[in-house]
């Protein structure tokens, strides 16, 4: 079992690492506007609008 | 906000290496299921075998598992990640030619897979069978892939990182510290190692890694890509993106149960972890 000296700290480092990002995404203000990155992503970029034409591509 | 849009217009996308992957999941796709189907046939007749040594269940079911999970979801994976990020950053990928050493490294590993499986070349551990060469490979290309995936990130001109993204971070990160740790071993030949841990260690680090890797090779990258491709194909925006928000943080602060799963190993308590 000694092997968990390892495997703990391990685990929880990569737990405390993606605290750490999580920490910084919210004082970056990542997660202050919640409704429109889920509208913005359905804009197509110019690349895609001239390969399908008018019509909404699909994906 | 207004400029950064603006600027976009000039981006030209890298979709060859995007119709590279889609190529290479399809291909896969067939081998690992023509394998699925010559095992299956082994385990109703012995006379699938052929005779042969090569291709019995022992040998073949390695080969069809590792062509199913790292070549066929891999290269799914990898296509959706490309494609999805340069349009969720609004950039080209970091580097032409880390994707190219990502695409054809990756395919090499998997043609290595198959040529040391059948002639019975493995390391013995479950979803991680391939010998060291081939773990230092892998880790080589992951690296490259990481380091593709996050300059990509680094030079994005969209502030917000969608959460298709977080998804794809968690992805990435993790399966480089779940492969290295439970495939570090101490070659005795070309062709063949003992890992590190021994019996009981050993149990646990497999499955500390075959838990995690069903979580983070086929789970999370895949949410990610439905968090983008869903919306995308109905054009229409995910049901509550706040709710995709706490999916994404809840789901990956299961990290530390990691240490729950490891400690309660054999799986004596499973009805008590909510997930896996």
């Amino acid at each position: 079992m000694s092997v968990l000296y390892l495997m703990v700290p391990m685990s929880l480092a990569l737990g405390f690492g993606f605290f750490a990002a999580f920490y910084w995404a919210v004082r970056q203000g990542q997660f202050d506007d919640v409704e429109t990155p889920a509208l913005r992503i359905l804009e197509d970029s110019p690349q895609e609008r001239k390969l399908h034409g008018k019509k909404h591509s699909q994906i | 906000m207004e400029k950064s849009i603006l600027r976009s217009d000039h981006v030209v996308y890298d979709d060859d290496i995007v119709k590279k992957f889609i190529l290479a999941t399809l291909v896969w796709a067939g081998v690992a299921f023509t394998l699925g189907l010559i095992i299956a046939l082994q385990l109703a007749s012995y006379r699938f075998n052929l005779n042969l040594e090569w291709i019995t269940f022992g040998r073949l079911r390695p080969l069809h598992t590792n062509a199913a999970i790292f070549a066929f979801a891999g290269n799914a994976i990898f296509a959706g990640i490309y494609h999805s990020t340069q349009r969720l950053c609004k950039t080209r990928l970091f580097s032409d030619l880390f994707s190219r050493i990502h695409f054809w490294g990756w395919q090499l590993i998997i043609l290595s897979a198959a040529l040391t499986l059948p002639f019975g070349i493995t390391a013995g551990k479950e979803y991680a069978e391939l010998e060291w060469p081939i773990d230092i490979a892998i880790t080589l290309v992951w690296v490259v892939f990481a380091v593709n995936f996050f300059g990509t990130l680094a030079k994005r001109k969209e502030k917000h990182m969608y959460v298709a993204i977080w998804f794809y971070i968690a992805t990435i990160v993790t399966v480089a510290v779940l492969h290295i740790v439970n495939s570090i071993a101490i070659p005795v030949s070309m062709f063949k190692s003992y890992v590190v841990w021994a019996g009981i260690q050993d149990a646990l680090v497999q499955w500390w890694y075959g838990h995690n890797a069903v979580a983070f090779f086929l789970t999370t990258p895949f949410l990610g890509l439905m968090y983008y491709y869903v919306p995308k194909a109905v054009n229409r925006p995910v049901y509550s993106y706040r709710l995709s928000i706490v999916h994404f943080w809840a789901l990956v602060f299961y990290i530390f149960g990691q240490v729950h799963i490891i400690c309660f190993i054999p799986r004596s308590q499973i009805g008590l972890r909510p997930w896996g």
